[in-house]
């Protein structure tokens, strides 16, 4: 990359600003089902005796465990990919919003940009209206100097306001950046 | 108390109970503030009929979830007992979970199943258990090795004494009637969802 843009980029790639973020607001609890793009991140918390790590076989499972570890007092996250956030929809119109729970997500958008599998392609297509259509508070991140201010204030706003939240992780962060 | 043989009933012999009457049953053991998590249908109905402990949390959706959500919140109190109760519709919907309850093995949890073989809230029409379906077989299957079928009355409230130890996490499968529930839950999201949370000393 041009030396100009090289002086302005944080140290960090994306997978690491995202656990300091992850520990600075105390969420603990990460649940996710596996992704390549998110492979990073996933082996970092793994690898990190802040979190406690679990791999459950369904979103819908993740999003219930870390609506019970909310209720009980622990902050948690659910990780997964395009296709796994489509299997969701009625889990978060009948737990996660009318209960009023800060379920976080982030979410590896598959199915964009470039991707060769047409299923990924037409599951991406329903993510925004399913989102729009809930209310629920999302935002992509695209740029490696955005994560922390979206990801930060996007955790600290679900948690003030009772709300679930989606950070939606484009390709243009995670494959551009990511592979430094 | 005579240790119960958890493995000595099976579907067939296990007798037929009632649900409404199980969860008294349960819930007149609770004496230290255990949690307690509905599933949907008719299974929260009867939790709730059973009094409304702040530490009960009705689910009023999101078929499948009562165990993973008691997953939740037994991994994050650990020094406090949880219960799931499920019905045989639910639970089939959810089977994984059996798994995750077994990787992270919390010794503070129990799933309680009231199988009446049937989706009696939306008819009656029949479940999986009604043909060839054992969820004990399932639940030991997914490495929930402490699972077992109350052959009686008795058996499940020794089961229950033995769960309440802290010596989870169990699986513990009921045959059931067909009767209604006792009554039916209040369907207020927030509040149910904000109690539950006082119940558990959990301030938002």
């Amino acid at each position: 990359m041009p030396l100009e843009n090289a002086a302005r980029m944080p140290a960090e790639a994306w997978d690491e600003i995202v656990v300091r973020v992850l520990k600075a607001n105390e969420v603990k609890l990460i649940t996710y089902v596996p992704d390549k793009v998110l492979a990073p991140l996933i082996k970092r918390v793994h690898a990190d005796g802040f979190f406690t790590v679990l791999c459950p076989a369904r979103e819908e499972e993740a999003a219930g465990i870390v609506t019970g570890a909310y209720m009980a007092g622990c902050r948690g996250i659910v990780l997964m990919q395009t296709s796994g956030f489509a299997s969701l929809p009625n889990v978060l119109a009948s737990l996660a919003v009318p209960y009023q729970i800060p379920l976080l997500m982030m979410i590896s958008e598959r199915g964009t940009l470039g991707d060769h599998q047409l299923g990924q392609a037409i599951v991406c297509r329903t993510m925004r209206p399913i989102l729009e259509s809930l209310g629920i508070e999302h935002h992509v991140i695209t740029r490696l100097e955005d994560v922390e201010f979206i990801v930060e204030r996007m955790i600290k706003q679900a948690f003030a306001t009772q709300a679930p939240a989606a950070m939606i992780l484009s390709p243009l962060l995670t494959n551009k950046t990511g592979k430094k | 108390m005579p240790a119960p043989e958890p493995g000595s009933a099976s579907r067939d012999t296990a007798k037929l109970m009632n649900r409404s009457d199980l969860i008294q049953r349960l819930v007149a053991k609770l004496a230290r503030e255990e949690a307690v998590i509905g599933g949907i249908g008719h299974t929260n109905h009867d939790l709730w009929a059973s009094g409304q402990r702040p530490q009960n949390f009705y689910m009023l959706g999101s078929m499948g979830l009562a165990v993973p959500i008691a997953l939740g919140v037994a991994l994050a109190q650990p020094q406090r007992q949880v219960f799931a109760l499920e019905g045989d519709g639910s639970l089939l919907m959810q089977l994984g979970a059996l798994g995750t309850v077994a990787m992270s093995a919390p010794k503070n949890l129990a799933i309680v199943v009231f199988d009446n073989g049937v989706y009696q809230i939306t008819g009656s029409q029949p479940t999986l258990t009604s043909y060839r379906t054992d969820l004990v077989a399932i639940a030991r299957g997914a490495g929930l090795m402490q699972s077992a079928w109350a052959a009686d009355e008795a058996h499940f409230d020794g089961l229950i004494d033995i769960a309440l130890q802290g010596s989870g996490p169990w699986f513990i499968a009921t045959r059931t009637d067909d009767q209604p529930p006792a009554g039916v839950t209040d369907r207020d999201a927030t509040r149910i969802r904000s109690r539950f949370m006082q119940g558990l000393g959990v301030s938002r």
